[in-house]
């Protein structure tokens, strides 16, 4: 769905899609097309309701006549496009991408509190990684748990972003940015302050609920018990758009 | 097996190392150091594995801490998740409602019911019923099961109701998650109570049987029982308020070689003040040692044999006759002192984890729906003290005012008994360890010893059956005098 209302004077694409013939808005994106059709297409940062970044490059799809892969959350649909979701190629991107990120940092998945209702693990489980082919890091990240209500665990954060976006574009707060870069970068809050000293912080929870994994979990919860609710975002999305 | 002799058997100071020792849980080796005269001067149990938690917990938030102390075991995760939770509901400074405090009891009768049933049917079984002489092909569980194929199916079917119950309890046989600090994150379903219900029965019986057949081989290890582990040691355990044998909750007894009370009615938070940690540079595993008497004069046993000798009395009807007959294996009053005799022990427990497990099911508030208390942290440091399968387990933690941890200390249950088996090992090994030949029913002798233990030492894998063995016999100058080699 698409952030901003269409104007009344939106044209309509065709195009294909894995050998399927579909029409969609021109201001559509694959990605959005995929969803509405229920062609599945794995994704970490994109999220329906917030803007696109292109982090996390797991949606990437084939589109003929392109010679390199396209992300679908960034690519508009145009007519005559063909796309190809799913391919022996990229399977091995995806893969090799989720591997990556369970290689990076410390995700646990056994101890911890989104086992079980995790993204991070339904997309390795998508993905068939059974095993990371590649080194672990094994750097220690921080645990950040002083706010009252929550905690940020960087061993578990794959870096997607949802967290700055929700509060930035919902929220309005813009408490989360991130800092440094590479394996250094971390999501922080206001300027690098712990979380339960943050001003701007209004503990409205949304980037707990968006966070795809146990990075950010609400105190007092036990292994496996952190259940995220994203069902408000779409809803408050299109109330702020038609404002 | 291959038996090789080298030349210049000339008799001077020795080593005899057995390593790995088999059919235990876990990694360790045996050296044995003999004087010059070929008797045995020394024996020393090395735990060779390193594993760390005590570090690397530091920094987890406290509530990771049961799931994350539970991967230090695949054989009994139960009882570090119970030991770690009640370190936990320490730290919220909570009394958890009573329907959850039994059903925490119920899992970790049925993790003492599965573990039992492995160490005594599948570990130990073989020594006892093919004899240490046999050939070591057919000394297991298979082997059982083709001398005695009824009793081989019996102690799978034991351990396999333990772990069902747990399963049905947890969602998970191995590291299941439902204990929580505060309490359980789920009620008791009444058609899993019924099931478990319909089990129990059937375990009794086999529990019965196998216990009335045990009794009837134990004159036949007299000789193991004057030589495994009968050196006077005190005896640590948690007794009820009552003095009754207890399992996960209660007051830590202290009884010595002759049975006379040492401390009493201690609660698990003062733990620090009656014991200590010392270190040795030949093993990973850390020797706990009775404080006021000091390393290493203040040795004592836990698990099985001494909770037994702790208990004034079970508190169910068959468990309370065959405590009784327990107390008989000594020919004097005081306690029973051959580590022989934790087999027995644990025949007599496994019995009473089926009657309490049957009482607690019968309970008419065990369906209660109110099985947690829910709190933030709210003391920074926290003691959580169960009777583990193999003994004392204590967890004991420290946080920051974020909720996470600070410092970790854990003395396992196979830790207190540290001192115990490098004496029991030095003393089965004067008596069959011929310093000038090497044989497998000697070495099978040394290792049955230690299974008596039931050792968990990876508490992660589990050594099976059949594994690579090497003995070798070195002089003072480290020439090998003789070679004993068990392939894989």
């Amino acid at each position: 769905m698409p952030i901003n209302a269409p104007p009344p004077s939106v044209r309509v694409v065709t195009l294909r899609i894995d050998g399927l013939d579909l029409s969609a808005r021109e201001d559509e994106t694959i990605i959005e097309v995929c969803r509405e059709n229920k062609i599945p297409i794995p994704s970490l940062c994109w999220m329906d309701g917030l803007s696109v970044v292109g982090a996390c490059r797991l949606c990437m799809v084939e589109v003929t006549g392109q010679n390199r892969l396209l992300a679908a959350c960034a690519t508009r649909v145009a007519e005559g496009m063909e796309v190809t979701t799913d391919s022996e190629k990229l399977r091995r991107y995806r893969r090799t991408l989720v591997e990556l990120l369970f290689a990076e940092r410390n995700h646990v998945c056994s101890v911890c509190v989104s086992n079980g209702h995790c993204e991070l693990q339904w997309l390795a489980e998508a993905c068939g990684v059974d095993h990371v082919r590649m080194p672990y890091r094994n750097a220690g990240y921080g645990v950040d748990s002083s706010h009252e209500m929550f905690r940020v665990d960087h061993n578990r954060c794959v870096l997607c972003t949802r967290c700055v976006r929700v509060c930035d574009e919902i929220e309005g707060a813009h408490t989360w940015d991130l800092m440094g870069r590479g394996s250094d970068c971390q999501v922080i809050t206001d300027l690098a302050r712990p979380w339960g000293e943050s001003d701007t912080c209004t503990s409205c929870g949304k980037c707990v609920q968006v966070c795809p994994t146990g990075a950010l979990v609400k105190q007092g919860t036990s292994v496996g018990e952190m259940v995220k609710d994203q069902h408000f975002l779409p809803i408050l999305a299109r109330r702020r758009s038609t404002r | 097996m291959t038996l090789c002799t080298l030349p210049g058997t000339a008799t001077m100071s020795r080593t005899i190392s057995i390593d790995p020792v088999t059919r235990i849980e876990g990694h360790a080796r045996i050296s044995l150091q003999l004087a010059d005269s070929g008797e045995v001067e020394d024996a020393k149990f090395h735990l060779t594995q390193f594993r760390g938690f005590e570090k690397f917990c530091e920094g987890r938030p406290y509530r990771e801490m049961p799931a994350l102390t539970a991967r230090t075991c695949g054989i009994c995760p139960v009882s570090h998740l119970l030991a770690s939770n009640k370190a936990c509901d320490d730290l919220l400074a909570v009394s958890i409602p009573p329907t959850a405090e039994k059903l925490r009891r119920i899992m970790n009768l049925a993790q003492l019911l599965q573990s039992h049933a492995l160490s005594f049917f599948h570990l130990s079984s073989p020594d006892l019923l093919l004899g240490w002489d046999s050939d070591p092909a057919q000394r297991n569980i298979f082997g059982v099961m083709a001398q005695n194929p009824e009793l081989a199916k019996q102690g799978i079917k034991l351990r396999q109701i333990g772990q069902t119950i747990i399963e049905m309890l947890g969602g998970k046989k191995i590291h299941p998650t439902w204990v929580v600090p505060g309490g359980v994150n789920e009620p008791l379903d009444s058609s899993k109570r019924e099931a478990m219900l319909e089990m129990l029965p059937n375990a009794l019986t086999i529990a019965k049987d196998t216990y009335a057949l045990f009794k009837t081989m134990v004159p036949r290890f007299k000789d193991e029982a004057e030589h495994f582990g009968t050196m006077p040691t005190m005896f640590l355990s948690l007794v009820s308020p009552k003095g009754q044998l207890e399992h996960y909750d209660g007051f830590l007894r202290l009884k010595d070689a002759e049975g006379r009370i040492v401390e009493d009615m201690v609660p698990p938070s003062d733990y620090p003040r009656i014991i200590g940690e010392a270190v040795e540079d030949f093993s990973y595993m850390k020797f706990p040692y009775y404080k006021p008497m000091g390393y290493p004069n203040g040795i004592y046993r836990v698990g099985p044999l001494a909770r037994l000798n702790n208990a004034d009395s079970c508190g169910t009807p068959f468990a309370d006759v065959a405590l009784a007959e327990f107390h008989m294996l000594q020919e004097d009053s005081g306690p029973v002192r051959s580590s022989f005799h934790y087999h027995y022990a644990r025949l007599v427990e496994i019995i009473f984890a089926i009657e309490m497990m049957q009482r607690l099911l019968k309970d008419q508030g065990i369906l209660d729906t109110r099985v947690r208390a829910r709190a933030r942290g709210n003391r920074n440091e926290g003691i959580g003290v169960a009777e583990a399968p193999r003994g004392t387990l204590m967890h004991h933690y420290r946080i920051d005012d974020a909720g996470l941890i600070s410092w970790v200390d854990l003395i396992i249950a196979t830790g207190h008994n540290n001192l115990a088996m490098n004496q029991s090992i030095k003393q089965v090994a004067d008596a069959y360890v011929d310093g000038n030949k090497l044989s497998e029913g000697m070495l099978n002798r040394v290792e049955a010893m230690i299974r008596c233990y039931d050792p968990c030492l990876s508490c992660a894998s589990h050594a099976f059956g059949q594994m690579p063995l090497s003995i070798e016999l070195k002089d003072a100058a480290g020439n090998t005098l003789d070679r004993l080699v068990r392939d894989a």
